[in-house]
């Protein structure tokens, strides 16, 4: 009964791990690593790189600095507005990226809710540059202020109280003790929302478009390159998958160094408590 | 300056109510069971915790008054708190942890607490007492006006601990600023303060000097929890002025203390003599029972008869061959049975 068990999780596993990997396997099988690499230096591919890079860190920059400070102000608030912010944080997760897109023309664009206004001004976000970034921080902010909230809860409230019978008033307490505790988190959650961002399709093509070097990411690439040139669309995933795994190898290497746990994932990040 | 703290707050399962008063340069323990309410007094002196309703002033300076609604931050109090656990920074060198709260004063107080050579060691590789003295060079940086110490012994392992009292000892006097201890142990409460409150279920039941407390512990509580043996029984009037108090088990012993009806008969280890046979001394009490356990304390030995903890020297109790099972008699005399009334 035992080893029967034994072999059907062993089994369960083995077909898990394959199912995983299969797809990947299958992008670097059907080209040969030659035409991958010249078909990345086709313009298309190229100028999509450069789009992706540029609005990603952008959008990924935004996230941090306004998402930092409402993961702590929810991490040590309470009651039901604390509740009902944490829901609001969560709201674009399982948002469904077309609404995501709709919603944004709605709010954002030409005729919509504020829209109307930036025109006003002289300039028009929906289809530029700016509604990438807008749409990648969007999607991917959940991603970075769950871990944040998590990070800082995790926290040793003996630490900011310490910190604060110590003379230090909530600012110094703030940066000197809690931000670097939670960095772990805070880093984990970066990279979640940077790769959630990287990837992010839906929302742009709606309510930025798919404009060569100016809207068109990688993703948007591949869409587009699928119906007419297979093996660039081939070789951009390829691109993607490599830019993916660097993330997730940096952070599982940025985990082992800074703490013991035996299982470093992207969900669970372990913050050092008190000693 | 006189640190006075009076407040109510109510707890997971009853409202603590306290009032007390710690002198200028006087060491206050607050000694009692886990979850009595000894943390939650030193976290409203800190102001971690703004109680429902009292007040907490150092002489003139009001640091939180419920009934005016002030209630000062953590940072504005001039207080030292050491943290049980010490919550030393672990991202911070044991130099920058002692800084944190101010700079002025840290190499002397690296050197006054000799852990100048650990400068640039993070806190995860100090030993505890190295750990213990950090944090209290960390707290007295900022140049409090009072100082707080949550279980300053708990996390040490009996080794150090003798050594470490010596040390909190002479520091206490030296800083003479009004402190308040929190510790479960009687012994280091007796060792470091010079009066001791025995707190239960958020109330202080006695305040004193610590031999008072041991001298006439006010009721069973604090006889068993100053270390006392707590013995239940029924009381009533004998020969001779003396009080006979029959025990639950049936055994019968005599005290010099008035009392009748049901009572606590508290008899401390020291007064408890242990022999082979009840010798014909002026001991009235006699307890013969088989050796339950006996437990090495340094030059001292714990030996359990029955109900009673007697305490002998290590020499004595090898001149006897003390062994476990062996029936002995543990004797005291009516003077040391002391009669407390029971807690309902």
């Amino acid at each position: 009964m035992s080893r029967l068990f034994s072999l059907g999780v062993a089994v369960a596993t083995g077909v898990t791990l394959l199912f995983l990997l299969l797809p990947i396997i299958a992008i670097f099988a059907r080209v040969p690593p030659g035409d991958l690499v010249s078909a990345l230096g086709r313009g298309q591919a190229t100028d999509a790189l450069l789009v992706s890079i540029e609005t990603n860190v952008i959008a990924l920059a935004l996230i941090v600095v306004a998402g930092t400070p409402t993961a702590w102000l929810i991490a040590t608030g309470s009651g039901r507005l604390r509740d009902v912010a944490v829901t609001l944080v969560e709201l674009p997760l399982v948002l469904p990226p077309a609404v995501a897109g709709i919603g944004l023309l709605a709010a954002f664009g030409r005729v919509g809710l504020v829209g109307g206004n930036i025109h006003v001004i002289g300039t028009e976000l929906a289809f530029t540059k700016a509604a990438v970034v807008v749409a990648i921080t969007f999607v991917a902010s959940p991603f970075y202020v769950r871990s944040a909230i998590a990070a800082f809860e995790s926290l040793d409230p003996s630490m900011t109280q310490a910190a604060r019978t110590l003379g230090a008033g909530p600012g110094r307490t703030f940066v000197r003790v809690a931000l670097p505790l939670a960095a772990a988190g805070l880093g984990s959650g970066a990279a979640l929302a940077f790769a959630r961002g990287i990837g992010e399709f839906g929302a742009t093509l709606m309510f930025a478009g798919s404009l060569r070097g100016v809207t068109q990411t990688l993703p948007l690439a591949i869409y587009e390159a699928f119906d007419l040139d297979f093996d660039l669309a081939l070789a951009i995933s390829a691109e993607l998958v490599a830019i993916s795994a660097v993330i997730l190898l940096a952070t599982k290497v940025v985990f082992r160094w800074r703490s013991p746990s035996p299982s470093t994932t992207l969900f669970g990040p372990t913050t050092p408590r008190s000693i | 300056m006189a640190l006075s703290v009076t407040f109510d707050h109510p707890l997971r399962s009853y409202d603590a109510s306290i009032d007390l008063t710690v002198e200028p340069g006087e060491t206050f323990a607050l000694v009692g069971p886990s979850g009595a309410g000894k943390t939650t007094v030193l976290r409203v002196v800190a102001g971690l915790l703004r109680p429902r309703g009292g007040r907490v002033a150092l002489g003139d300076a009001v640091w939180l008054d419920a009934d005016a609604g002030i209630c000062l931050d953590p940072d504005r109090r001039s207080v030292g708190l050491v943290f049980q656990e010490y919550a030393l920074f672990p991202h911070l060198t044991v130099e920058s942890n002692v800084g944190f709260g101010g700079r002025g004063r840290v190499s002397d107080l690296m050197e006054r607490f000799r852990i100048g050579h650990l400068a640039k060691a993070k806190p995860a590789e100090l030993s505890g007492g190295e750990r213990q003295r950090v944090a209290l060079a960390r707290a007295l940086a900022r140049d409090p006006a009072v100082l707080l110490l949550d279980e300053p012994m708990a996390a040490l392992d009996a080794h150090t601990r003798a050594g470490v009292r010596a040390e909190l000892q002479e520091l206490l006097r030296d800083l003479a600023l009004p402190a308040i201890l929190v510790t479960h142990d009687f012994e280091d409460a007796a060792a470091l303060a010079d009066r001791v409150g025995v707190i239960a279920d958020g109330r202080i039941l006695q305040v004193g000097p610590p031999d008072e407390l041991v001298a006439s512990p006010s009721d069973a509580f604090v006889a068993s929890f100053t270390g006392g043996n707590l013995l239940h029984g029924f009381a009533r009037p004998a020969r001779e002025g003396l009080t006979e108090v029959v025990l639950d088990g049936g055994a019968v012993v005599f005290s010099t203390d008035p009392g009748h009806g049901r009572v606590g008969v508290v008899v401390y280890p020291w007064e408890v003599s242990i022999a082979h046979a009840a010798a014909a001394d002026s001991a009235l009490n006699h307890v013969s029972a088989p050796i339950a356990s006996l437990t090495t304390i340094g030059n001292r030995v714990r030996v359990r008869v029955g109900p009673l903890v007697g305490e002998v020297t290590a020499a004595s109790a090898e001149r006897l061959g003390l062994e476990r099972g062996q029936i002995v008699v543990a004797s005291f005399k009516a003077t040391g049975a002391r009669l407390v009334p029971l807690r309902d």
